[in-house]
C-alpha cells in the first residue's frame, strides 16, 4: 500500500493506493498524526485507489478518527467502493465515520 | 450462522479432504500472496467472483491474521492452511500452534461501547462473511466454508 498526502485548502487529503491491510498501516497512521501535530484539523482519506481493507486497517481508521476528534478536528472518508461500503456497514462503522461519495462532496461538507 | 464443533481431537474440525496445503511462516506480510493463490484456485474452480473477492478474501485474511497474531508468537512458528475448491463451495482450515481461545467469548464489536475500539473485529467478520465457521475444541483450528449460493438453504450473505 502506498499513499499520497496533499493539502487542499484547509484539508489534508490522504489518497490510499493498494490494500490497507495487516502490516502496512503504521506509516499511514503516523503521517496523519504528524499532520495533526502540525495543526491540521480537517482530514479526508480517499479510497479511490484501493478496494480492500482488513479489520486492522479499520482499526487504524477508528483510532485516527478518535485522535482527530480529540483535537477538535474532523475526518471524512471518500470513494469507498461496494466492497468497502459493505465492510463499513457490516461492522456498523458507517455510523462512526462521515462517508462521502466523492472528494468534492467531502470537501463541501467540512 | 456458525456452529462450534466440540470435537475431542485436537486437529481441524470436520472431515473435508483438502487438495491444497501449505505451512505459512507466521509473518503477516505473507498473507496477501497466499490470498492471491487461494483466490486464483477458487476462480479456476469456477467459484463466483464477487464472493471470492469479498467474502472469501476478507474471511480468510482475518483468519490468517488472527492465527498469526494470537496463535503463532514463537520464533519460527507457522500456520497450516488447507483448502478444497469447487464451483459450489470452498473450504479452508487454518490451524495455529497456539493454546487456542474460546470463540464464544468474543465480544460484539458493533455495540456502542465497542464500536470505538480499534481491535476486535476479526472473528466477527469471519462469522458474518463465511457460511459455516467451526472451531475445534481447543480453539486453535478454524474451518470455514463458503457456498457459491450462500448458506446450505441457499440464502446468500
Amino acid at each position: 500500500m502506498t499513499f499520497q498526502v496533499q493539502t487542499e485548502g484547509d484539508v489534508t487529503v490522504v489518497a490510499v493506493e493498494g490494500q490497507l491491510i495487516v502490516g502496512n498501516r503504521q506509516e499511514l497512521k503516523q503521517t496523519v498524526l504528524d499532520a495533526l501535530e502540525a495543526g491540521s484539523r480537517q482530514f479526508l482519506i480517499d479510497f479511490a485507489g484501493t478496494g480492500y481493507i482488513d479489520s486492522s486497517g479499520l482499526g487504524v481508521l477508528v483510532s485516527l478518527s478518535k485522535k482527530i476528534r480529540e483535537h477538535g478536528g474532523e475526518l471524512r472518508l471518500a470513494n469507498l467502493n461496494d466492497d468497502l461500503r459493505s465492510l463499513f456497514e457490516l461492522t456498523k462503522l458507517d455510523t462512526l465515520f462521515q462517508i462521502s461519495k466523492s472528494r468534492e462532496e467531502a470537501q463541501a461538507s467540512f | 450462522m456458525d456452529s462450534h464443533s466440540r470435537a475431542p481431537d485436537e486437529g481441524p474440525p470436520g472431515g473435508f479432504r483438502p487438495e491444497y496445503r501449505t505451512e505459512l511462516p507466521a509473518d503477516v506480510e505473507r498473507i496477501p500472496d497466499l490470498l492471491e493463490e487461494l483466490v486464483r484456485r477458487g476462480r479456476a474452480a469456477g467459484f463466483p467472483a464477487r464472493r471470492l473477492r469479498f467474502n472469501f478474501r476478507v474471511g480468510v485474511c482475518e483468519a490468517l491474521a488472527n492465527a498469526m497474531r494470537h496463535g503463532a508468537s514463537e520464533e519460527d512458528a507457522s500456520v497450516r492452511v488447507e483448502a478444497a475448491f469447487s464451483a459450489a463451495r470452498i473450504e479452508v482450515t487454518v490451524t495455529d500452534p497456539g493454546g487456542g481461545f474460546d470463540p464464544s467469548r468474543v465480544p460484539d464489536p458493533t455495540t456502542p461501547e465497542n464500536l470505538t475500539l480499534s481491535t476486535g473485529r476479526g472473528v466477527f467478520l469471519i462469522r458474518k462473511l463465511m457460511d459455516r465457521v467451526e472451531y475445534n475444541a481447543v480453539g486453535n483450528s478454524l474451518r470455514m466454508v463458503l457456498y457459491a449460493r450462500g448458506g446450505p438453504a441457499g440464502e446468500a450473505k
